[in-house]
């Protein structure tokens, strides 16, 4: 049984390249009220360290981070 | 500099990749929520030239043909060959969609990056602030850039 995540808002980031995701994902979550999740999409092998780094340096929560085949999906707290 | 943990660049080269290099780690930045601050000196000031011809004196007249700036005019810092290896690496960039360099500088901008001109090349290459795109700061020296890099969480030399 997988936990599911319910998300506030989506963003797709396939096919975006370095430093895109990033730029994205920190405007949308500006955007998001704090608790709020954002789930996105991203097809970049590197959102997979970057995504990581990136939240640990604005000190949101990352949820969940997975590869599923070529898809990269995670989700992304707003804690302040 | 309300941060105290951002970056600031210091920007000497004039090339595609390393300009590009640039953009990418202040706008790395700029995305986390930090401060960036980007100082163009000598080569580095074509990137943020609107592109038109510069300079008064013969010297200075030359070298702004020779070395004209404009951010679509730089091109690779190898592999150039007189303008051949720009429009390779455009295609290239555009095959990966990797987003074109006046698209990043565009997307720094409106992420805050500070882009901070250095008044002593400009005075050197008679490069005018009206020959600067409009959105850079006042002119200034490396006082205001180490007041820059002092307050930031780390400094990078391009």
């Amino acid at each position: 049984m997988t936990l599911e995540i319910k998300s506030d808002q989506t963003i797709n980031l396939e096919g975006l390249l370095c430093p895109i995701p990033v730029v994205k994902v920190s405007q949308a979550i500006k955007n998001m009220a704090v608790g709020g999740v954002l789930e996105a999409t991203a097809t970049d092998p590197g959102v997979l360290l970057d995504i990581p780094a990136w939240v640990k340096s604005t000190g949101n929560e990352l949820l969940s981070i997975k590869k599923e085949d070529k898809l990269i999906r995670f989700f992304i707290k707003r804690t302040k | 500099m309300k941060d105290g943990n951002g970056v600031t660049l210091v920007v000497l080269s004039g090339d595609m990749d390393k300009v590009m290099a640039a953009f990418n780690i202040a706008i790395g930045s700029a995305a986390a929520g930090k401060n960036s601050a980007m100082f163009f000196t000598f080569w580095g000031l074509k990137a943020i030239q609107k592109g038109n011809l510069t300079g008064k004196s013969f010297f200075a007249r030359m070298m702004g043909l020779l070395n004209r700036g404009g951010i679509n005019r730089i091109g690779p810092s190898r592999f150039n060959f007189g303008g051949i290896g720009r429009w390779m690496f455009k295609q290239m960039m555009n095959a990966h969609r990797i987003t074109p360099l006046e698209e990043l500088r565009k997307t720094a901008i409106e992420l805050g990056v500070k882009f901070m001109p250095c008044q002593m090349s400009m005075e050197v290459m008679e490069i005018r602030r009206e020959d600067l795109i409009d959105e850079v700061g006042e002119p200034c020296g490396v006082a205001t850039m180490l007041e820059e890099a002092f307050n930031s969480g780390a400094t990078f030399f391009i």
